[in-house]
């Protein structure tokens, strides 16, 4: 691990755009789309900075570590998951430049498998934080985080089956819940 | 595990906690060798009732998912379904009254949970002095708001309420009461023979362990790491002052990790929030508080945009974000994700707990303000016997309040604050 930065100035620091045009350059096609947000707030309309950056699965675990390149060690918030009909989405909510005293930027790597093959990299290896969210994923949506170092169930209750996972929205799953949560169809998907 | 060690489980489930958190050590005597911590028995499913919601009725959902820092959960949702919606031109005062409140509920938090660490080291006058010093913020955030757990303030493009001029004199009123009693608060705690010992050295978390397991909150700051999000990504008012993150060494202690020193951050944060919330009254910026009147607009609005955004906030414990996607033509939320303090902080209390007594697992537990109301049932099992005891919660405050009368005998003295 990389000592991390304590002050300004001792790394250079990259814009928003910046690590967009960084994440092109070395990922190439690996980069399926990016976006970059910029939010202002106060009366001094001070902005900051939210870069969207979304990659092919097999190249996911290349994002992470180019990533740490921009700054280390990486601070993760979480990975968010959803349900997009055909696909699972993932989406890692990293910040890079904390510490520094303003101008965190937060960097937002997604990327997407199919149902019919819900494998996804683990990065707990290199983001030892990443462990809790990476096993709710599993759980929830029913993805296989490959090499993840403990993959036991964590929030759901023992009761539930394996084989349920309360996020995602197909019908089959439904029905599965249907068993473990009254009403479930008058929720809707 | 060695042949002297056996399993301690401590948890489930406690009615007063947010995240109920099941415990399992492997206990050598009376130290902590290897913790597991398996939270979830009281998992609600809040974000799949939310992903059935619209973002309207999601917000009080979002309120509800804690009952002692609600309002940051619904400040991070607001936020985020704001940017997904394309929602950005939030009037100032609204900016401002949203910050005021986010600081309250930091003030009610920390007071909180310094009574309750006072309880867990046997100190019940403490606790009870804490507690009443907190009702003069509860009272505050009744007056402005109504309500005193759930406020209801925030909303897509705004906030319900204004802080008028003619309330500013009553708010102002307790910060001057904080302002006299802050001195009081801190040589209870800080300098306190007694309660140094108990926790001076005691559920160390490295600064090299923070950064790995990206800890967040009083728990990072402690050990030297100067996240806040407050400062690091200035959201909503805050973007307006030049804040510093409160490290344990502006009091004039090293950045240590233990829990004196997330001790230390907790107080000097409540002295922090006394500052924002005279600063925020003080330059509150006229017009109006919301970007509009009409709620159904803004639900109709929220329906045809699509998007997604993340919201963070600096909570009492650290760092919360909420993810947001909504769909166009889709009234609900698509994809929503909550993700609290004590969710980033569950690896760094493994490590904070490992080498820890016994005795001493109740503050460390507590250390990182997670509620301690979890330990409300322990079972012992002596790994060569394998005979089985249940501890209730009780017996494991017992040994706790033992061991710090025992320290005082072993000192001989009153401790310093004469409760």
């Amino acid at each position: 691990m990389m000592e991390p930065a304590e002050a300004d100035g001792k790394i250079k620091r990259l814009t928003g755009e910046e690590i967009v045009s960084l994440f092109r350059e070395r990922l190439g096609d690996g980069v399926v789309d990016t976006r970059v947000d910029v939010y202002t707030n106060g009366v001094r309309k001070k902005p900051f900075e939210s870069v969207w950056i979304r990659v092919k699965r097999e190249n996911f675990r290349d994002a992470v570590k180019l990533l740490a390149e921009v700054h280390s060690p990486l601070h993760i918030s979480v990975a968010s998951g959803s349900d997009i009909g055909d696909e699972i989405e993932l989406i890692y909510h990293f910040q890079v430049y904390w510490g520094m005293g303003g101008g965190q930027i937060s960097v937002s790597i997604g990327s997407r498998c199919p149902k019919s093959d819900p494998r996804f990299p683990s990065v707990s290896d290199l983001v030892p934080g990443a462990i809790i969210t990476e096993r709710e994923k599993q759980e929830f949506l029913g993805v296989v985080m490959e090499g993840i170092p403990d993959g036991r169930q964590l929030f759901l209750s023992e009761s539930l089956p394996p084989d349920v996972h309360p996020w995602r929205k197909d019908e089959e799953e439904l029905k599965k819940l249907e068993k473990y949560i009254r009403n479930v169809h008058d929720e809707g998907v | 595990m060695s042949k002297c060690s056996y399993t301690l489980p401590i948890g489930p489930v406690h009615p007063a906690l947010k995240e109920p958190t099941m415990f399992k050590f492997v206990m050598d005597g009376e130290i902590v060798k290897e913790v597991d911590v398996q939270p979830g028995v009281n998992h609600r499913g809040i974000e799949f009732i939310g992903m059935r919601r619209n973002p309207l009725q999601v917000l009080h959902l979002a309120e509800r998912i804690c009952g002692i820092c609600s309002i940051v959960h619904q400040y991070a949702f607001t936020m985020a379904s704001e940017k997904a919606a394309g929602i950005n031109d939030i009037p100032e005062r609204a900016q401002y009254i949203r910050t005021i409140m986010a600081e309250l509920e930091r003030i009610h938090s920390h007071v909180l949970w310094a009574g309750v660490a006072a309880h867990e080291l046997g100190f019940d006058t403490l606790l009870h002095w804490t507690w009443k010093l907190r009702e003069d913020v509860q009272d505050v955030l009744e007056y402005i708001s109504g309500n005193r757990v759930n406020y209801a303030m925030y909303y897509q493009g705004g906030v319900r309420r204004d802080i008028s001029p003619e309330k500013i004199p009553r708010i102002k009123e307790m910060i001057s009461a904080y302002r006299r009693e802050f001195q009081k608060l801190a040589d209870a705690f800080l300098e306190d023979p007694l309660f140094k010992h108990r926790t001076v050295n005691v559920g160390v978390l490295t600064k090299k362990d923070a950064l790995e397991t990206s800890a967040v909150g009083p728990t990072t700051r402690g050990s030297g790491v100067p996240k806040d999000v407050r400062v690091d990504q200035p959201y909503g008012g805050y973007a307006d002052l030049d804040l510093k993150p409160c490290l344990p060494e502006q009091m004039g202690y090293p950045n240590t990790g233990d829990t004196y020193a997330k001790t230390v951050v907790r107080i000097l944060e409540v002295g922090q929030s006394l500052d924002i919330i005279e600063f925020c009254l003080d330059n509150m910026p006229p017009g109006p508080i919301r970007w509009e009147m009409n709620v159904n607009k803004v639900l109709m609005h929220m329906k045809k945009a699509g998007g997604e955004a993340i919201g963070m906030t600096e909570a009492p414990r650290g760092e919360m974000i909420h993810y947001v996607r909504l769909d166009p033509g889709d009234e609900n939320v698509s994809a929503w994700k909550v993700r609290a303090s004590t969710y980033n902080n569950i690896i760094a209390w493994q490590k904070m707990l490992v080498g820890a007594q016994i005795a001493d697992v109740a503050i460390v537990a507590a250390s990182i303000d997670p509620c301690i109301g979890c330990m409300d049932r322990v079972t012992v099992v002596d790994g060569e016997t394998g005979k089985e005891g249940v501890m209730t919660k009780e017996d494991f405050y017992r040994l706790s309040v033992r061991k710090t009368r025992r320290l005082r005998r072993m000192k001989g003295k009153p401790s310093g604050g004469g409760w």
